[in-house]
């Protein structure tokens, strides 16, 4: 129990951070609320109160419906692959065998390739039609017809790049949870007759249920922002989220209303997405 | 039902054997105790026993049937573990239905069963609570309610008392006990506390390094005791040697007196229990020794005393650390 005085000291200790937060959190969400109620289009002099125009106009946004189809589409199946293949990898990984630290670091590596890297390493060298890797696997077993990603699958290519890139995380995340089962329960289980299934679906999901609360939530909060793979593989017009198309309003059209309007709308959605995903995981794992 | 049979049992983890080849008959409706200090392979003989570690060579046999290579689960026996290995996330009903529902029982069995576990355990009002919510007692009848609920042939123990406190661990023994004889169940018990093997036991296997070193009753062991470890093992306090370990007597086999006796020596610390004193003695060239005086000994520290082993009661050893007659 903390005394009043250590309370007070530790008030003290908190404030800069606190003030840090405000500044760099909260002035610019507060700009941007303010930005998406204004008419503010860097092409016209016209500026003023534009009242909910603005949410009306990216709403209304040929490209609005797709695109947020897109961004749940996206978030939705990076999660579930990144999971369940993350869950797999933990298991693997958290076998004994020969060279498992090495393989351990390996495995961790794609998380720290920058995304327009990763991204240009995937259209070029792996997806190209002409000289990707794949292609020339299609070739080797005699396809006359090879797959041109970008143009027949770009949200499925969107979906493969990032999810390349996320796997490691959750599979580091799960591990670590995996190291922390009691083994004794193992053992317990064991004489309990449950067999490797029973054990993995009574025992090992439910005491990962939390941690993979926690890479849901963030890799939520980064997959809604997902960019760079779009924009470095040019499939914008087919793939593109509300963070393409917000960036798009911002660049193309130079209407910094409307982009605002469209953060918000982001905002809010990001929150929905994760409170829902949040409920399914913590009633169908926690038991 | 319930007869354990070990046959020439070997465990090696590479190049470091645990056991080097044990043989056991553990009879039914046995109350059966290993007992050593850390490291002397007992919980390793216990897993073994359980189906948990694989054995490096040797044969296990339960009423007749070989399950070497039998999955813990098959075996019929039930495991008690040392921190209770009870599913954090799942209720106290739901740890205990889990064998049952391994089992695939109908869930009306299911719920007998549970319901009858409870009551005999105490455990009827907690059981929609999480293990957390328990202290170690309760959790402890727990994981004896998740053991008793499939009726095994055998139950095994993993120094399963080792985590209450001392109170608590009183009471959890008699339980134990009682419950023994209520399922008249085969029980091996493992712990390192001589005390609860004593009590509990019907035989003990004392364990040295991975052999058993001997096999009987709690007074066999006690009053003939086959070698200097066994005899320095059992009892408390220990066991006094003297004339270079070759004979040894108990503290409460050596009479005390201010006058005259075998042995004298110098009280240098006494302990008073109540009901029995312990001194502490200097013996001169015989070392220290510890007498167990009953009562409230009238000696303390600095006083002279003479100390004659009662008839029949001094221990022979020979240099290898076995018994002689």
């Amino acid at each position: 129990m903390a005394t009043s005085h250590a309370q007070k000291v530790g008030r003290w200790a908190l404030a800069p951070s606190l003030a840090a937060l405000t500044v760099w959190a909260f002035v610019p969400l507060a700009i941007a609320i303010y930005f998406a109620f204004l008419r503010y289009n860097l092409q016209s002099d016209n500026t003023g109160w534009f009242g909910l125009n603005n949410f009306y106009y990216f709403v209304n946004d040929p490209y609005f419906y797709k695109d947020l189809f897109n961004t749940v589409a996206l978030v939705l199946s990076v999660l579930a692959i990144t999971i369940v293949g993350g869950t797999g990898l933990a298991i693997l990984l958290d076998q004994p065998f020969w060279g498992r630290g090495i393989v351990r670091v390996l495995m961790i590596s794609p998380f720290f390739i920058m995304p327009t890297v990763s991204s240009l390493v995937w259209k070029n060298l792996l997806m190209h039609p002409v000289f990707g890797l794949f292609a020339a696997i299609q070739r080797f077993f005699g396809a006359s017809h090879v797959l041109d990603w970008f143009g027949t699958v770009p949200l499925l290519s969107v979906i493969i790049i990032v999810s390349w890139q996320w796997l490691p995380y959750a599979a580091l995340i799960l591990l670590t949870a995996l190291q922390s089962l009691d083994l004794e329960q193992k053992d317990a289980s064991m004489m309990d007759g449950a067999g490797p299934v029973s054990f993995f679906r009574y025992i090992v999901l439910p005491h990962l249920s939390r941690p993979i609360t926690v890479v849901i939530l963030i890799e939520t909060i980064f997959l809604l922002n997902v960019f760079a793979e779009i924009k470095v593989t040019s499939v914008g017009g087919f793939a593109g989220n509300l963070t393409y198309l917000v960036a798009s309003q911002l660049n193309e059209a130079t209407d910094i209303g409307e982009a605002a309007a469209g953060g918000l709308i982001a905002v809010v959605l990001a929150n929905l997405v994760s409170i829902f995903l949040v409920r399914i995981v913590g009633k169908n794992l926690g038991t | 039902m319930g007869k354990i049979k070990l046959n020439k049992v070997r465990k090696a983890f590479g190049e470091a054997v645990i056991i080097p080849g044990a043989d056991l008959e553990i009879k039914e409706g046995e109350f059966i105790v290993f007992v050593g200090p850390s490291g002397c392979g007992k919980s390793t003989l216990l897993r073994l026993i359980a189906g948990l570690e694989d054995l490096t060579s040797g044969k296990i046999e339960i009423d007749g049937r070989d399950v070497t290579d039998t999955a813990p689960g098959s075996r019929g026996l039930a495991m008690v573990f040392q921190s209770y290995a009870l599913y954090p996330h799942m209720s106290v009903r739901n740890n205990i239905a889990f064998p049952l529902k391994m089992a695939k029982m109908p869930q009306t069995e299911i719920d007998a069963k549970i319901a009858k576990a409870a009551k005999t355990l105490n455990l009827t009002d907690y059981l929609d609570r999480k293990p957390g919510q328990l202290s170690g007692g309760q959790r402890q009848r727990v994981a004896i309610g998740r053991a008793i609920v499939r009726s095994p042939q055998g139950f095994l123990f993993d120094e399963p008392l080792s985590n209450l406190d001392a109170a608590l661990r009183v009471n959890m023994r008699l339980e134990i006990m009682q419950l023994h004889q209520d399922l008249k169940a085969t029980m091996v018990y493992v712990t390192h506390d001589q005390v609860e093997a004593m009590t509990m036991a019907d035989r003990i296997v004392v364990l040295n390094r991975g052999n058993i070193e001997q096999v009987g009753t709690p007074l066999e062991l006690y009053n003939k005791p086959n070698s200097l470890f066994v005899a320095g093992f059992i009892g408390s306090p220990k066991m006094n040697f003297v004339e270079g370990n070759t004979i040894g007597v108990r503290p409460e086999h050596l009479d005390i007196s201010d006058k005259k006796g075998e042995w004298q020596g110098t009280v240098k610390l006494s302990e008073h229990l109540g009901s029995d004193t312990f001194l502490h003695v200097d013996g001169g060239k015989r070392g220290q020794l510890t007498v167990r005086a009953t009562g409230e000994s009238q000696f303390g520290p600095g006083n002279k005393i003479w100390m004659t082993p009662q008839k029949g009661r001094l221990h022979h050893f020979d240099a290898q650390g076995r018994a002689t007659k």
